[in-house]
């Protein structure tokens, strides 16, 4: 069976670190992290990811701009993408929703919920 | 006339025939009333085991208490059942709470080693803002540090609004150096979105043992976030002792190394 790979772009490394405990309680992952939007850009073009966690307030380039980067690329299209930010207004959801995010998960975070959320969208039980 | 006989013979082979055949049929007959005889016997003993009443009765008893059997079956299996659904139940509150609590350790571990993956002060002071925001999820606060000559507190990093915006407060006085002289977490009785920068909601101590090193005012939590949580106190402790001690850490490390870069300067001095 094929290894997931997941992608956490992040500027704080207490979140990236949480994440990463998170995530790895799922089976056959790689995880990969990015500390901001253009590093993340940089490593989602040049690598194969099922699965992208993108922070939205980060420097050098915001999360909303990385995701609409990721959804103009062709290849990149039907990779899922979720959301995790401390921006927890609708109009927020909304236009991050609008540009091509799958889930959108405000902080504070239970790492649970984003394991919860990573086996549904990369459909693993 | 050996025609004539011959026909004769041929006749008498015909006759035989029949006869033989006119046997078997008489034998087929024999059996079948054999059959019905035997089936008429055993229809006759059912009709008369039905007209004796001791009979019914006996069978009326032994079904009554095949049926009360199969009730107290039915109810030992429901009741099994529901000792198994109870069971299940309790499993699954018990698995929620294991995962809670797991959940709750990722975030006290990872807060944890955060804080003593540095000895740079600047790289404490972003890494207890990191905690507050994404742990706790509070979005204005400011982490305060005590002057130990004129017990002042004022604010060192902050979130939310500017550093100027944080009143210097005083050892033993309001919310923060009153929760600083007691080593007592100190919670406002007010809501978690007050927009003014004045008295936080929460004032989290930090002392090293028995010493006073600072104070986490949060002033606003998140607008997603309704409370605190358990974990949030948790965190406060972890906090009150780790970010302290951190804290307490990376500034004898940066004084110690100014002091080994001055004596290192002497020697280098005395030594050229």
């Amino acid at each position: 069976m094929d290894r997931h790979r997941i992608l956490i772009v992040e500027d704080s490394p207490t979140m990236r670190q949480l994440l990463v405990f998170a995530l790895k309680r799922l089976k056959d992952v790689d995880i990969v992290e990015a500390q901001d939007g253009m590093d993340g850009l940089r490593k989602v073009t040049s690598d194969h990811f099922d699965l992208a966690l993108v922070d939205i307030n980060m420097p050098v380039m915001d999360g909303l701009k990385l995701i609409s980067l990721i959804r103009g690329e062709e290849s990149l299209k039907s990779m899922p993408i979720v959301v995790i930010t401390t921006e927890g207004a609708k109009e927020d959801r909304e236009r991050a929703l609008a540009l091509g995010a799958d889930e959108y998960l405000c902080k504070p975070i239970q790492a649970s919920k984003v394991l919860q959320v990573a086996k549904s969208l990369l459909k693993v039980g | 006339m050996s025609e004539r006989r011959e026909g004769l013979f041929s006749r008498a082979e015909e006759v035989l025939g029949l006869f033989r055949k006119g046997a078997e049929f008489t034998q087929e007959l024999l059996r079948e009333n054999e059959r019905l005889r035997r089936e008429l016997a055993r229809v006759e003993a059912q009709q008369l085991a039905a007209s004796d009443e001791h009979q019914w009765e006996k069978l009326r008893r032994e079904l009554l208490s095949r049926i009360a059997s199969l009730e107290g079956e039915r109810s030992d299996m429901l009741e099994r059942l529901r000792s198994v659904e109870d069971e299940n139940r309790h499993f699954t509150e018990r698995y929620i709470e294991i995962e809670e609590e797991n959940n709750n350790l990722a975030s006290l571990y990872v807060a944890s080693f955060q804080l003593h993956s540095t000895l740079q002060l600047q790289e404490v002071l972003q890494i207890i803002v990191e905690i507050v925001i994404n742990l706790i999820g509070a979005e204005v606060f400011a982490i305060y540090v005590l002057d130990e000559k004129t017990d002042a507190l004022s604010a060192v990093a902050s979130e939310g609004a500017v550093l100027s915006d944080f009143p210097v407060c005083h050892l033993g006085q309001g919310l923060i150096g009153g929760a600083l002289a007691s080593g007592e977490t100190a919670c406002a009785d007010r809501g978690t979105r007050d927009d003014e920068v004045g008295e936080p909601i929460v004032a989290i101590p930090l002392r090293v043992q028995e010493r006073p090193i600072g104070a986490i005012a949060i002033h606003r939590l998140l607008q997603q976030k309704a409370g605190f949580t358990p974990l949030d106190h948790e965190l406060f402790t972890l906090l009150a002792g780790h970010a302290a001690t951190a804290i307490f850490a990376a500034r004898l490390y940066s004084q110690s190394e100014r002091k080994l870069n001055t004596i290192q300067g002497f020697i280098d001095l005395l030594t050229k």
